[in-house]
């Protein structure tokens, strides 16, 4: 099975080797193994832009195959790292709870225990009891399950909703905007139970790990993200390639045909939607513990657009085109935003880049939209029909 | 103290033979509580004053309140006075009488904060029946933030003379107000307070919550009193709560509070145990109270109390409320009154509400019809609608800071804002979105680049704080219906614009040509174009008089919210829902889509006054089901192109 | 007929307060071949909608099948599956994808998600594809995109893609328009030998490729039924002539 949609997609061990190759790079380059070419903080930029690529390839099957411009997918992102958020939260405030209590004259009940803690947490938005949210947040395996099924959940239940009634196209663009919408809203009240907008912070502190250095998690996790990604990539391009991506592909071409043929239109689309909502929310699992913070501007709709971009400048349809989109702007743009770009002077204006990347951003994209529609990755079909 | 009676006793008899005569004897006779005034005796004196009925006393109580009398130390006589260097003008009291003295042998009389708000209450009766109108305001006003008794019968005398309408009204109701506290008689209170049962301004609501202000009470006994409400344990009010209200009426023993038992607890560690039990096993609540326990059966803590002692305890008394007033006529009456008030109210609030929510819709449908129009017309949607709105917003802005007078800066601003997006439209169009057609989803990234774009651009120009952009001074302030209904003129304004809008657009596009080349457009692009008409330029006009629009709202919207650059964002997500609720491609339609989503989200507020964002979030999850049952909005476009 | 395959009774539907529809009542057996014919606006592609389950009418029944089962309020998938095939005006097929893809998404397989997923290509389903394609003319394009073919070629390959569906009743909206005398030829063909197992319906203008079908015909005008029989029958019907043929005479 794996030799038959390989050989449909003669890019996947052409990506997955490429990937490896840069894994190791950034492995031996990295201050854990000693030789620290590669900076810590560099390694965790790298570690989340794997983490970005993953949800962008997420992206590209939703909308690029699909046919679904999804404005929600950054929304699943979020739950994933808000999950696991709350695991790393709880689990290093009770460590931090039980060292200070642990000197006194009476051993602390664990009512006790659990109110320090809850006040701990939840003491900036006046609070200290725990939310019905957090029901298992002191279970590790719960939480790691809370990763896939919220997400899967509510893009099911969502889907469901959306596709059954045959809301297509700009509409349900629209109404996934609506959705992330009105989750980063209700997440920015103080009483949804998740700290409102100061949001989940200190996660890039692995309770069971203050041991080991900020340069061995880094790297820990980097190497998962990888993982994740090589992973996903091959779900991802296996989904994509034969009758499913037959019929996946149909439906963004032809939605009306395919229903002619026979198929349950809406159940493919929920599959699908169902499916990259799963691993956007594992990429965000992944990606928050090395960006150390979440809070509910994370998940404003605007994120999920910028994703969209970022597939559409790598170009759509095929998964390759996502990674780069994703790691090509990202990258790009914190270059841009941290001040590594060269100010110009004008003489009369100096363009600093802080202030005008997004306008170059902006521009750039309308320019791909109206003459590279096939984004950077169009430029390897030239690469390759060059010789034939 | 002794000393001070004294003194008053003498100074009382001279004061007695004294009558109407001069004003000194009679601040002689208080010489003692003028010259050196507390809150306490100064009262006393003041009534005795008044009692007095002395001429000119006003003028010297408000001469005595801003610090314009001194006292000769020779003899105690009390002067009114100016200084003048080392020099006092002085002035007779009673004579009128000026000389000058040096500033030496003269005391200044300063009565503190306290004392000069007693004088002003004292002053008070003079100046409700003062000639100067606005001198009876002021004292009526001041009479209105501390009404006391004593003001009721001058208040209510003041009233017959009274000559101004306005006041004498105010008067009357005042003196409602007061009587429904102060009057001697039951009836006349009553009367008073039946009276105020359809007034619903907040003062009245406050006499009648005064009047019905209640005190918790706890007893062994039966309730008693002119009882408010009998708490009964379990249903009004937790036991726990109960028990707290036991202990702190010192009638029952105080709880041991974990935390207090824990300390307890720690205090008492005899060689690793307390009580007996090894600290190590101290680590729950039940090893811990028999620890306690222990330690109480040794006398070294309080004992426990047991959850049945609790229980009995708060079974054997009983928990009421009893009103402040004791009289259960009065508090009857008041309590129907405020009933009746507080229907009222509602009522006014729901008309307040409708109002509030009335001028959201506009606002919402000034931001959404120019996307309406496009994506109607052209099927494309235009993220950059917002950054239209924002632009219109600027160009305001800008247009005030050359043109100073804000009526003729609107004026300019309006046509100018609409000529600028307009532009920006066309231009959009035509470098754009021409290219996209039939590309949808394209359309929308690509206008989303432009609108990041913009965006920035703004930020870069105008920096990220907020501009102002200033209404009118005839549209500042609000529409007082009364305490409950009001509603600022700029909202009124935006309303009338929105209304205008309407008018217009559906002028345009049902009584003009390009309105019913439009139209074509919409309804079958290819039989519109084998007909003559021009889509291109159909397109282009559509989509620049969509965007002028918008400048236009931008304009209006930044008259009463600020101006900064992400003003558009702020406005696009519930423009796009504006539409897609009210049906693609009708005017009507985005009517009933904003006038629904303005209702809905002010009604949602009104449930849920202290949390917008949570307004905000039910609302936006109710469009998501809204869509599911009505995929194609509230106006939906009928027929066979509908199906398709 | 005994062997009526899907009856079509009493059935009316309006838009807008136009009556698409009027009363229209249709049989057709299997095996048949029936082109049904009309001015514009009679209603023939609103009927195929109907069956097919893109529309549903107003009042009517559609029965299918030995076991009467009624199609309305079936879902368009569901009525696919029921073995009713529908080929569109315009040639619908997936331009991205080459013409064995198209072939093999059509081919009748278990259509739920898991199954296709989970799809393993087989020799037997590659043999239908060979001979599907075989039928059509399609053999040597097969591993072409479906995009770069010529507009009759597409018309074949979405008839063959019906083909590939199994079904027992094929709805072909003007297979002929486009199509040079050479193609027309050949779909008369397609279509006469893909009869011979199964009902097929064919709505069409041309007077000249209806004769060539030589079938029984069904004139529609204004929603329903004006006249049934052979094309000679019909065409010497007067009404018909008067609202049809005689329109473009006058």
């Amino acid at each position: 099975m794996h030799k038959t949609f390989i050989s449909q997609n003669p890019s996947v061990l052409w990506f997955i080797a490429l990937l490896g190759l840069f894994t190791l790079a950034v492995t031996v380059g990295s201050e854990a193994f000693g030789t620290g070419l590669i900076s810590t903080s560099m390694v965790k930029t790298l570690g989340k832009t794997l983490c970005l690529c993953l949800i962008a390839i997420a992206m590209d099957v939703v909308w690029g195959y699909c046919g679904i411009l999804s404005l929600g997918h950054f929304a699943f992102f979020g739950i994933g790292g808000y999950a696991i958020g709350m695991w790393l939260m709880y689990a290093r405030t009770e460590g931090i709870v039980l060292s200070s209590l642990s000197g006194q004259a009476i051993p602390s009940t664990s009512q006790e225990i659990s109110d320090a803690i809850g006040n701990q947490i939840f003491g900036v938005v006046g609070s200290s009891d725990f939310p019905w949210l957090w029901a298992f947040a002191d279970n590790l395996f719960l939480q790691l399950l809370m990763v896939i099924v919220v997400p899967g959940l509510l893009a099911l239940v969502f889907g469901w909703l959306a596709f059954r009634s045959r809301v297509t196209g700009v509409y349900l663009s629209i109404l996934t905007q609506a959705m992330t919408l009105a989750l980063s809203l209700w997440l920015f009240q103080n009483d949804s139970g998740l700290r409102g907008n100061n949001g989940l912070s200190g996660l890039q502190n692995i309770p069971g790990f203050e041991g080991s250095s900020q340069a061995d998690i880094s790297l820990a996790f980097f190497l998962g993200s990888a993982l994740a990604l090589a992973l996903g990539y091959l779900l991802f391009a296996w989904v994509v390639s034969g009758k499913m991506g037959s019929v996946v592909q149909g439906i963004r071409d032809n939605e009306a045909r395919v229903r002619f043929l026979g198929y349950r239109v809406e159940g493919y689309k929920l599959f699908i939607f169902t499916l990259t909502a799963v691993i956007s929310g594992i990429a965000g699992a992944l990606y928050y513990p090395q960006a150390g913070i979440i809070n509910p501007a994370e998940l404003a709709p605007i994120a999920s657009i910028y994703l969209a971009v970022w597939v559409a400048i790598g170009g759509r349809g095929r998964l390759y085109g996502a990674v780069i989109g994703a790691a090509f702007v990202s990258l790009l743009s914190s270059w841009f935003t941290g001040g590594g770009a060269p100010a110009i002077d004008l003489g009369f204006y100096t363009i600093l880049w802080t202030d005008w990347w997004l306008v170059l951003l902006g521009v750039s994209f309308v320019c791909v939209t109206l003459f590279f529609p096939k984004g950077i990755g169009g430029l390897f079909d030239y690469l390759v029909r060059k010789p034939s | 103290m002794l000393r001070h009676f004294l003194t008053l006793f003498i100074w009382l008899g001279l004061a007695g033979m004294a009558v109407a005569q001069d004003l000194q004897p009679s601040l002689q006779a208080h010489a003692g509580e003028i010259a050196d005034p507390s809150r306490s005796s100064v009262s006393v004196a003041l009534d005795d004053l008044v009692a007095s009925g002395a001429p000119h006393l006003s003028d010297f109580l408000e001469q005595w309140q801003d610090k314009g009398v001194w006292q000769r130390d020779a003899d105690g006589v009390f002067f009114y006075a100016t200084e003048n260097g080392d020099d006092l003008s002085l002035r007779d009291i009673d004579t009128a009488q000026e000389t000058t003295a040096p500033k030496s042998g003269f005391s200044q009389l300063k009565p503190n904060g306290g004392v000069r708000r007693l004088i002003g209450t004292a002053l008070v009766q003079f100046q409700l029946t003062d000639p100067d109108l606005a001198r009876r305001t002021s004292a009526i006003e001041s009479i209105a933030r501390r009404p006391d008794a004593s003001q009721l019968a001058p208040l209510l005398k003041s009233i017959d003379p009274e000559t101004d309408a306005t006041l004498k009204a105010r008067k009357i109701q005042l003196a409602n107000f007061m009587s429904a506290s102060f009057a001697p008689d039951t009836g006349d209170r009553i009367a008073a307070i039946t009276s105020m049962s359809s007034d619903t301004s907040i003062e009245a609501r406050a006499v009648l919550n005064q009047l019905l202000s209640v005190k918790a009470v706890v007893s062994p006994d039966a309730p008693k009193g002119n009882i408010a409400r009998v708490l009964k344990p379990g249903r009004d009010l937790s036991e726990a709560d109960a028990y707290a209200r036991l202990v702190d009426a010192k009638l029952a023993p105080p709880v041991i509070s974990p935390a207090a038992m824990r300390d307890a607890l720690a205090a008492n560690i005899d060689g690793g145990r307390v009580g007996g039990i090894p600290t190590a096993q101290l680590d729950t609540q039940t090893m811990r109270e028999k620890a306690y326990a222990a330690l109480a059966a040794q006398g070294t803590v309080p004992p426990l109390v047991s959850q049945d002692a609790k229980t009995d305890a708060v079974a054997a008394h009983s928990f009421y409320e009893v009103y402040e007033e004791q009289d259960p006529a009065v508090t009857d009456a008041a309590r129907a009154a405020l009933d009746s008030i507080e229907t009222r109210v509602g009522a006014a609030q729901a008309v307040d509400l409708t109002l509030d929510a009335l001028s959201l819709a506009s606002i919402y449908f000034l931001a959404a019809i120019g996307l309406a129009i496009t994506f109607g017309v052209m099927g494309v949607i235009n993220m950059a609608h917002g950054e239209f709105i924002m632009m219109g917003a600027y160009t305001g802005y800008v247009v005030q800071q050359f043109v100073p007078d804000y009526t003729l800066s609107i004026i300019v601003a309006l046509p100018l804002a609409f000529a600028v997006t307009f532009a920006a439209g066309v231009t959009m169009e035509r470098l754009v979105i021409r290219h996209l057609y039939h590309r949808p989803l394209e359309t929308l990234l690509a206008t989303f680049g432009i609108s990041v774009a913009l965006q920035q651009l703004a930020k870069n120009i105008f920096g990220t704080q907020a501009r102002p952009l200033t209404s009118p001074g005839w549209l500042d302030g609000a529409w007082v219906v009364s305490d409950v209904i009001q509603i600022s003129y700029i909202r009124i304004a935006i309303f009338v614009m929105a209304l205008m809008f309407l008018a217009l657009i559906l002028f345009v596009l049902k009584r003009t040509r390009l309105g019913l080349e439009v139209r074509a457009v919409t309804q079958n692009p290819g039989m519109a174009a084998s007909m003559g008409i021009n889509p291109d330029r159909i397109n282009m006009l559509t989509f620049g008089l969509g965007s002028g629009i918008a400048g236009i709202a931008g304009v209006a919207i930044g008259l009463y919210a600020k101006v900064t650059s992400e003003m558009g964002a702020d406005y696009i997500v519930q423009s796009f829902m504006t539409v897609v609720v009210g049906g693609v491609g009708n005017v009507w339609g985005t009517l009933a889509g904003a006038s629904l989503i303005g209702f809905l989200q002010k009604g949602i507020e009104w449930f849920n006054p202290s949390n917008t964002l949570a307004a905000q979030t039910y609302m936006v999850l109710f469009i998501i089901l809204f869509i599911q049952f009505r995929p194609k909005g509230i106006v939906a476009q009928k027929g066979r192109a509908a199906a398709d | 007929m005994n062997n009526t395959l899907l009856e079509v009774s009493g059935v009316s539907v309006s838009f807008d307060g136009f009556k698409a529809i009027n009363s229209l009542s249709i049989q057709i057996a299997e095996p048949e071949l029936r082109a049904i014919i009309g001015p514009n606006g009679a209603g023939k592609t609103t009927f195929m909608d109907i069956i097919t389950g893109k529309t549903k009418p107003d009042e009517g029944v559609v029965i299918w099948g030995e076991r009467n089962i009624s199609l309305l309020g079936m879902s368009e998938a569901d009525i696919a599956n029921a073995g009713i095939g529908r080929k569109f005006q315009k040639p619908t097929v997936f331009e991205a994808q080459t013409v064995r893809q198209n072939l093999a998404m059509a081919l009748k397989n278990p259509r739920g998600p898991l199954a296709v997923l989970l799809h393993r290509k087989t020799p037997a389903n590659a043999a239908r594809i060979e001979a599907i394609a075989e039928e059509i003319g399609l053999s040597d394009s097969l591993p072409r995109i479906a995009g770069e073919l010529s507009h009759g070629q597409k018309q074949w390959l979405e008839i063959g893609m019906l083909l590939a569906q199994e079904p027992r009743l094929l709805l072909v909206d003007e297979p002929a328009a486009g199509m040079t005398v050479e193609e027309r030829e050949k779909t008369t063909d397609i279509l006469k030998r893909a009869a011979q197992t199964r009902a097929v319906v064919v709505v069409e203008h041309d007077m000249e490729f209806v004769r060539r079908l030589n079938c029984k015909v069904t004139v529609l005008h204004e929603g329903s039924v004006l006249a049934e029989g052979s094309l000679d029958h019909v065409t010497s019907n007067p009404t018909v002539i008067e609202v049809y043929l005689g329109r473009g005479h006058a």
